[in-house]
């Protein structure tokens, strides 16, 4: 049998739903130079709310919108902890990623919940159309989930409010300067990530049949990993470009991660493999510019 | 923008026309350490409407901290006021003060955002002091705006519309802060040495731009400069500082015919010292003339 059969639909489906993933850290990283690392807590978080509420009736969608709800508080409680008491964006992502260990498990009662006997939305919306529950399927209803979001957020960008959150990550003390909160915009951005990324764990818990407390490990490197890939593979301009650009370079790095996989690499290498691939397309510049003896500035502490 | 100064917000004169009162105010930094120092020493201050105001004195003499607290980037010590249309803002959020406040920073980065367009920057500044929501930014009649803002400055940016600001050159991101800190009409604009990082022709280009656009708009100013001569050039009202202090205050009578050694004598008598200070001196060259 070909070792590759099926790796195109299946990279499709997991680069369109680790592109919400892409999307959120792509807000705080680059739109809002907030590095979150929140991202870690808040995507098996959206796991964890979907599967607890599902397994006790409540209704899929419902349940789906929740996990989406619960991100965002987590992305206000981390921009709460940089704007309201000052503690540096970095470690404010820190804490609240430590914390929200303890949270998800409180919230799971256990490490793994099962969703394979329950209705999820992918489901619920397969009967809407009368068809069933394929792969084929997800990749079409994942793929309306990514437009409706990219279109949101399409938008919103080019709103008043969407331009001082683009101005905030790129020059703070002229926003305020011109009269824009920058508090204000820092808590919509970072808790609309964080939204984005729990909405991802939720349709991933999903479709995969169960919520694990470990899904999240590494996830901040991986919506990395793909902002990096897709701005380097398609070296976007314009707001459009960039949301599409950063949803292809997740999809770029999951058929990556596919073929590695199917070559032999040990699905426990992933992490390191990915690891590596983000040091290497960080160092790149720096080492070009050496190469052209430039000077560089030593690397930001803080 | 062909607006007067009748339909301006907050441009309300109270009786005694002034603008902004400081009183009392005091800034510490670093308190009750070895590095204490106080920047600002109890500073009493009426900006009366359509004052141009020169600020000279030298190197952390207080100016740029002046300038700071009038813009609300941190607030006075306890019981310093800052009074605008008989309320006291003095506590009010940076972002509280930009309806009042237009400024331009002495670094042609800080007043605008590189990765973004002239258009973007613009429509920013268009929304100083209100509240921004879920308007479209960039609209056709904003654009139209933006050229007739951007046309009188004569460096063709009104056709650059799309252009990344960072792609600017300084002396065109210091013409575009100029315009961004006044096209919505604030009523106090604040200079800080916003020549000072460019070469003598964008500087003269600059310091143009600056005049048309304070007698245009009958902006009431406050410039701080490091140069004497277009501190006497320039307004109709000079103030020195020293050592956190308003050492010599002149009106527009008083600064007629005065030179600048009248003011080096000005400042020895008021200050008790010598004038050491070899930067004023030396950028004493003005740059209005230098060709
Ligand atoms: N953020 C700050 N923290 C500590 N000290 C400051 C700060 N800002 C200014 N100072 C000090 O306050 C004094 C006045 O500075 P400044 O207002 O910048 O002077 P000027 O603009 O007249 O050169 C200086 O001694 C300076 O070192
Ligand atoms: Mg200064």
């Amino acid at each position: 049998m070909d070792i590759f059969s099926n790796l195109f639909p299946i990279s499709l489906y997991e680069g369109l739903a680790y592109g919400l993933v892409a999307i959120g850290v792509y807000i705080t990283f680059r739109v809002l130079s907030f590095p979150d690392l929140t991202v870690d807590g808040s995507f098996p978080l959206g796991g964890a709310v979907v599967s607890v509420l599902i397994i006790n009736g409540v209704d899929p969608w419902v349940g789906t919108f929740t996990a989406f709800l619960a991100g965002m508080c987590a992305g206000l409680v981390t921009s709460l902890l940089n704007t309201a008491l000052r503690i540096n964006a970095l470690l404010a992502g820190i804490l609240m990623m430590v914390g929200l260990y303890s949270v998800n498990l409180m919230i799971m009662g256990r490490a793994n919940i099962p969703l394979l006997r329950e209705v999820t939305v992918f489901d619920e919306a397969a009967g809407l159309f009368g068809t069933d529950t394929s792969t084929t399927f997800s990749i079409i209803f994942m793929a309306a989930l990514i437009i409706i979001v990219l279109a949101i957020l399409n938008w919103l960008l080019r709103t008043d409010i969407g331009l001082a959150l683009r101005a905030t990550g790129d020059n703070e003390q002229m926003v305020r300067g011109l009269g824009g909160n920058t508090n204000l915009t820092t808590i919509l951005g970072v808790s609309m990530s964080n939204g984005l990324v729990a909405l991802a764990g939720a349709m991933i818990a999903q479709n995969q049949g169960f919520a694990d407390i470990g899904m999240g490990i590494g996830m901040i490197v991986m919506g990395l990993a793909s902002v990096i890939i897709g701005e380097g593979i398609f070296r976007p301009r314009g707001i459009t470009g960039i949301l599409l650009a950063v949803v292809g370079g997740a999809f770029a790095y999951r058929l990556f991660l596919g073929i590695a996989l199917r070559l032999g690499l040990p699905p426990t290498d992933l992490k390191l493999v990915t690891a590596v691939l983000v040091v290497v397309v960080l160092a790149i510049p720096y080492i070009r510019k050496r190469l052209r003896h430039e000077w560089v500035p030593p690397a930001a502490r803080m | 923008m062909g607006t007067t100064g009748s339909q301006n917000v907050g441009r309300i004169p109270i009786d005694d026309n002034s603008i902004l009162r400081l009183q009392e105010v005091t800034k510490v930094f670093c308190p009750g350490t070895i590095d204490e120092v106080k920047a600002l020493d109890n500073i009493n201050l009426d900006i009366i409407a359509e004052d141009f105001i020169t600020v000279i004195g030298s190197n952390g003499a207080g100016k740029t901290t002046l300038l700071n607290i009038i813009a609300g980037v941190y607030p006075p010590e306890r019981g310093g006021k800052l009074i605008v249309n008989g309320r006291d803002i003095a506590n009010l959020s940076e972002h509280g003060h930009a309806r009042y406040v237009g400024r331009v920073y002495q670094d042609p980065r800080t007043g605008t955002a590189a990765k973004m367009t002239i258009a973007e920057n613009l429509s920013l500044a268009i929304m100083r002091g209100q509240k921004r929501g879920v308007g479209t930014a960039i609209t056709k009649q904003r654009k139209e705006l933006f050229r007739t803002v951007l046309v009188p400055l004569g460096l063709g940016l009104e056709d650059r519309l799309t252009a990344l600001v960072g792609t600017l050159s300084g002396g065109q991101r210091q013409a575009l802060s100029l315009v961004m800190a006044t096209m919505s009409k604030p009523s106090l604009l604040l200079l800080d040495e916003h020549t000072a990082t460019l070469d003598p022709k964008t500087a003269r280009i600059v310091l143009e731009l600056t005049q048309m656009v304070v007698s245009r708009e009958k902006m009431t100013t406050v410039m701080v400069t490091h140069n004497m001569e277009l501190a006497l050039r320039f307004g109709n009202r000079l103030l020195m500082m020293h050592k956190g202090k308003i050492i010599v205050d002149l009106n527009h009578q008083q600064r007629i015919n005065l030179t600048v050694s009248d003011l080096v004598d000005a400042f020895e008598k008021a200050s008790g010292e010598q004038f050491v200070d070899d930067s004023v001196l030396l950028s004493s060259v003005d740059p209005m003339t230098r060709k």
